[in-house]
């Protein structure tokens, strides 16, 4: 029988904890325990018979490390060969009447995956790929994935999991005191993503006791359309009589679980600390409690590597601002691949309260495919908002996909067989909320019930690959009321059809529908009003917009989301006072007093200020006046301070960051031209270093000076450096290392530079160097901090321009 | 006897303002500079997650190799740490990935911030540690890469601490720990408990974090 339809009708009982046993046995601390299914298979097939015998259905190999990160390819192979040997052993040993099968158990790798880490995701993947098809090979009958305290991670091992085998896989993640993974992932989002790709069993092992994780399970009941599993620990270890002992005993533990399990856990076992005794009391306890049916949640969610979102109770606002489109300075930053103005649009919409963030690259000349990836990659380093991945590419949409650390939204598919035919399958495979608009071969209907049906159609091929109404909502499409003046009026109309008739959710971008009028934003705004009181679940639109703003607070506090009115007023203090425009701004268009003032507020650090003197500066002065006159010399000022040590590094820094939002105003100004001066300095953290602070310090201060800087970024390959290099026929190469384990890759760097770019000149700098150490690699110049660099690039640039 | 390797988390104490400010090379901070470290403060502060896992081991000492059961390894300057000392406590220690992503999130956005969040996040680690000695009363920590020990010896720290798979605590090749806020470290049970300073015994003697002693 198959373990999935047996948990049709049957509570499944695992295995308890093995190395708490092993260790027993006297496997020794820090000694690697796969090893022991070739030295010691006889000790492992007992652990296991004895699980069998004490009544677990499902019993794990002894392969939780076995990886090739631990192990080389060959070893690898004999052990998870014995290992299953061994535990298919135990179960013929058995003479317990249960239905039994097999599993191979699946650890985490102990590494982080990048950007914290070094781990690269698909290098993840491909461990885990190597331990999974030799679980094929072997017999395993079911994948377990346990131990999993990061999403990341969790996510690479299910996508090798489901990419080499058929097999059902079970997922367990580690949970905290907290109630979150260790990189913070709720059991919301863990349930929302891992469902999504497909995992037949999700839930919670090791960590805590039974009690401690209750709350974390009933949330996965709460938010789980699959069975859910719990293998908590027998509680925490203490030593009594100088063994190591555990809090929670047999009978309390089967007690605790099986409260659980009559709340609807369908998948019980042990972790840490649990032994034979404790299933045993768990399935006597246990086996007349009816197993409770698992129940399709209809929720439809999108998550984060923190958290979840759900449509259907307030409105959700997806920020539209990462998009090319119209877009003068975007496209520019990304035909520069300047990922940092990417992350600030990411970031600048978070604080405006977007819930979602939409993500669209396209531009014919670039490479989108990498590009999209690389703003994912981007952009979920550092904000926790779930993505709306935006490509009508669909390469460009699976490698994306990929690489989402949670469960994004998928825009867009349409009713064209292509369109759906393109996108389902990766939806299926990948997981995730898909946008369907409501057109087709034959265009955009120009009724709501024309738009209804062919939603109606796009819902019966989404379940014929397998996708369920949760997982689409509809784009109604918005079109413009200065073309047609029903346009306003049948979309609104569809909201609410698709709504009503299909139970569905619906989304749409707003700002469509006032296109050719003037101001736009108040038709926008009340649209927006009209149609989330047609039911509307989500949004796509401006968050800068104050006017779209206000419609949702008010919408909002006048709809009953809004408890107490409390997010309306907080909305209402962060609006803008109106005061009269004072005088002094317009005075300070007088020429030296403004210049003055620059000047100041780069010397005193001020961002908003520079930025503001820089603008008005820009109404009479030329562009590289105000660099050469205001914002050098305030500079040069700051840069003597601080190498006279009157001035400290953060107060150089603020400095640069008021000089930095200066150059923005310029660079907006002068779009097109470029407003660096200077040669170009290739910058990087070296291979293996994962740190990058002081890259980035440098990085700042170099662009202040006029300098092209291309940050290749951390933890980069000398041979990356040195391609860099040889492309822009940089003079100037910086390289950064934290760690004396780190100063061989600079080494490295600097010798492949010599040979293959011997007309640059290399400088290094970072937390153990000293001049000797730069000296014994070979480096031009040790910079001690980020000033001594700049200095030494102005020296360098001097001699490049006599050239 | 397998050891036992104990998972635990501390209330950490207020920030010692005085210590961050140490950390990012700050004598007397502006009135600038102190409104900006309070609004770092406040967006750290949800962010961190500490936790400590330890387990106390034997050593014993054979010339200067000292062997901890799971491991040997050869280091004046840690037996030297550890004289008086009958049992010792190994211990991983971070304050969670939260800092990291901070320190990213400016890292372009404003290196200022930046800057300050890497010297906050220092100084927490630090507190946290402290939290951890003294409520075992230990001796100066000392970690790898202190004086003579090598950092090679992260390697054998992680393997029997199972950090990653208790803490979140995990190295690379290059032996950088990941969260980037984060110690290991080896400590004596004594008796009298800590009394020597950390710096007494390190041979970099123009090191900016120097204390006068």
């Amino acid at each position: 029988m198959k373990v999935t339809d047996y948990l049709k009708d049957h509570t499944l009982y695992l295995d308890g904890g093995t190395g708490t046993l092993l260790q027993a046995a006297g496997l020794a601390p820090g000694e690697l325990p796969e090893r022991w299914n070739l030295t010691h298979p006889e000790v492992v097939t007992k652990i296991h018979r004895d699980y069998f015998d004490a009544g677990s259905n499902v019993v794990s190999a002894n392969t939780f490390g076995a990886n090739l990160l631990k192990y080389d390819r060959e070893e690898l192979e004999q052990i998870i060969q014995a290992a299953m040997e061994n535990v298919k052993l135990a179960r013929s040993q058995s003479s317990a009447p249960q239905e039994k099968w097999v599993a191979l158990d699946i650890g985490p790798t102990g590494r982080m995956l990048a950007p914290y880490g070094d781990f690269d995701f698909e290098d993840a993947v491909k461990v885990f790929a190597e331990t999974v098809r030799l679980a094929v090979k072997y017999g395993a009958e079911i994948l377990f994935i346990q131990t999993m305290n990061d999403s990341y991670e969790t996510k690479a091992a299910l996508l090798a999991a489901k990419e080499n085998s058929n097999l059902p896989v079970f997922v367990g993640n580690a949970y905290g005191e907290d109630g979150k993974l260790m990189t913070g992932a709720s059991p919301a989002a863990m349930v929302a993503m891992l469902e999504g790709m497909g995992a037949d069993a999700i839930g919670i092992n090791c960590s805590l006791g039974p009690k401690a994780l209750s709350k974390v399970t009933e949330e996965y009941l709460a938010y789980a359309s699959v069975p859910v599993l719990l293998k908590p620990n027998a509680g925490l270890p203490k030593v009594v009589d100088g063994k190591t002992v555990y809090d929670v005993l047999p009978e309390e533990f089967a007690e605790d679980v099986a409260t659980l399990i009559q709340k609807g856990v369908r998948i019980a076992g042990g972790c840490c600390g649990t032994t034979p005794d404790y299933i045993k009391a768990l399935t006597a306890r246990s086996k007349n409690i009816p197993p409770l049916p698992v129940t399709k949640k209809e929720i439809t969610c999108v998550s984060s590597y923190t958290h979840a979102v759900v449509f259907g109770e307030k409105p959700i606002l997806i920020g539209e601002r990462i998009n090319p489109t119209g877009k003068k300075r975007f496209k520019e930053a990304l035909r520069e691949k300047d990922m940092d103005y990417l992350l600030k649009e990411g970031i600048a919409q978070q604080e405006k309260g977007v819930h979602i963030l939409d993500v669209n690259v396209g531009l014919p000349e670039i490479d989108e495919v990498a590009m999209l990836t690389d703003a994912v990659c981007g952009l979920q380093a550092i904000i926790d908002l779930p993505l709306q991945i935006d490509t009508s590419d669909p390469v460009a949409m699976e490698a994306a996909l990929r690489r989402c650390n949670g469960k994004p939204m998928i825009n867009s598919v349409s009713g064209k067989r292509e369109s759906m035919d393109a996108i389902f399958p990766l939806a299926k495979k990948y997981g995730g909320l898909v946008v369907a608009l409501t057109l087709d071969e034959n265009g955009i209907p120009a009724t709501a019930e024309g738009r209804l049906t062919i939603a109606k159609k796009i819902l019966t091929v989404a379940e014929s690959y397998g996708i369920e109404k949760k997982n689409l909502i509809f784009d109604p499409l918005a079109l413009t009321i200065s073309a047609d003046k029903t346009a306003g009026k049948e979309t609104l109309a569809a909201v609410r059809l698709i709504r009503e008739e299909l139970g569905c959710h619906t989304s749409l971008g707003v700002s469509n529908v006032s296109f050719g009028l003037p101001q736009r934003e108040i038709v926008n705004s009340t649209f927006f009003a009209l149609a989330m009181e047609q039911g509307l679940s989500a949004a796509i639109m401006n968050p800068y917009s104050l006017e779209m703003q206000k419609a949702y607070a008010a919408f909002c506090a006048i709809s009953g989301l809004d408890e107490n009115c409390t997010d309306y007023i907080e909305f209402v203090q962060t609006l803008p006072q109106p005061v009269a425009v004072t005088p002094v701004a317009a005075e300070t268009t007088n020429q030296s007093e403004n210049g003055s003032s620059l000047n100041q507020a780069i010397v005193k650090g001020l961002k908003e200020q520079a930025a503001q003197h820089t603008k008005e500066l820009l109404k009479t002065v030329p562009p590289l006046e105000i660099i050469q006159k205001e914002i050098i010399p305030a500079l040069d000022v700051v840069g003597m301070g601080f190498e006279k040590k009157t001035v400290y590094l953060p107060q150089l820094l603020m400095s640069a960051e008021a000089a930095k939002s200066a150059f923005e105003q310029i660079k907006g100004a002068m779009t097109g031209e470029t407003s660096a001066t200077k040669c170009a300095f290739v910058l990087a953290t070296v291979k293996g270093d994962i740190h990058d602070i002081g890259k980035n310090i440098v990085k700042l201060l170099l662009e202040n000076y006029g300098f092209m800087v291309y940050d290749l970024g951390k933890d980069v390959e000398p041979a990356a450096i040195v391609e860099k290099t040889k492309e822009l026929h940089a003079p100037l190469v910086g390289l950064s290392a934290l760690m004396t384990t780190t100063v061989p890759a600079m080494e490295e760097t600097i010798r492949l530079l010599r040979k293959e770019a011997p007309w640059c000149k290399v400088v290094v700098g970072g937390a153990v160097l000293t001049q000797e150490y730069a000296d014994a690699i070979g480096a031009d110049k040790y910079a001690k901090d980020a000033m001594e660099a700049v200095r030494f690039a102005e020296k360098i640039q001097c001699d490049f321009m006599k050239m | 006897m397998e050891p036992l390797l104990v998972t635990k988390t501390y209330a950490l104490p207020p920030v010692n303002l005085s210590e961050v400010w140490r950390y990012a090379g700050v004598t007397t901070p502006d009135d600038a500079l102190s409104a900006l470290l309070e609004e770092c403060l406040l967006e750290a502060e949800p962010q961190l997650a500490p936790k400590v896992c330890y387990g106390e081991f034997p050593f014993s000492c054979e010339g200067d190799n000292l062997c901890f059961g799971f491991a040997t390894v050869a280091s004046a300057d840690l037996k030297q740490a550890l004289q008086g000392c009958q049992k010792v406590i190994l211990f991983g220690a971070t304050i969670g990935i939260g800092m990291d992503r901070l320190i990213a999130k400016y890292g372009s956005l404003s290196p200022t911030k930046a800057l300050l969040f890497q010297a906050l996040g220092a100084e927490r680690i630090e507190a946290l540690c402290d939290c951890f000695c003294k409520e075992f009363a230990l001796s100066r920590r000392f970690s790898p890469g202190y004086g003579d020990l090598p950092l090679s010896f992260q390697k054998d720290l992680f393997r029997v601490l199972d950090c990653s798979r208790k803490i979140g605590l995990t190295l690379n090749d290059s032996l950088l720990m990941s969260p980037s806020k984060s110690v290991t470290a080896i400590a004596g049970t004594t008796d009298e408990g800590c009394v020597t300073s950390p710096c007494d015994r390190c041979n970099k003697k123009d090191c900016s974090f120097r204390r006068n002693l």
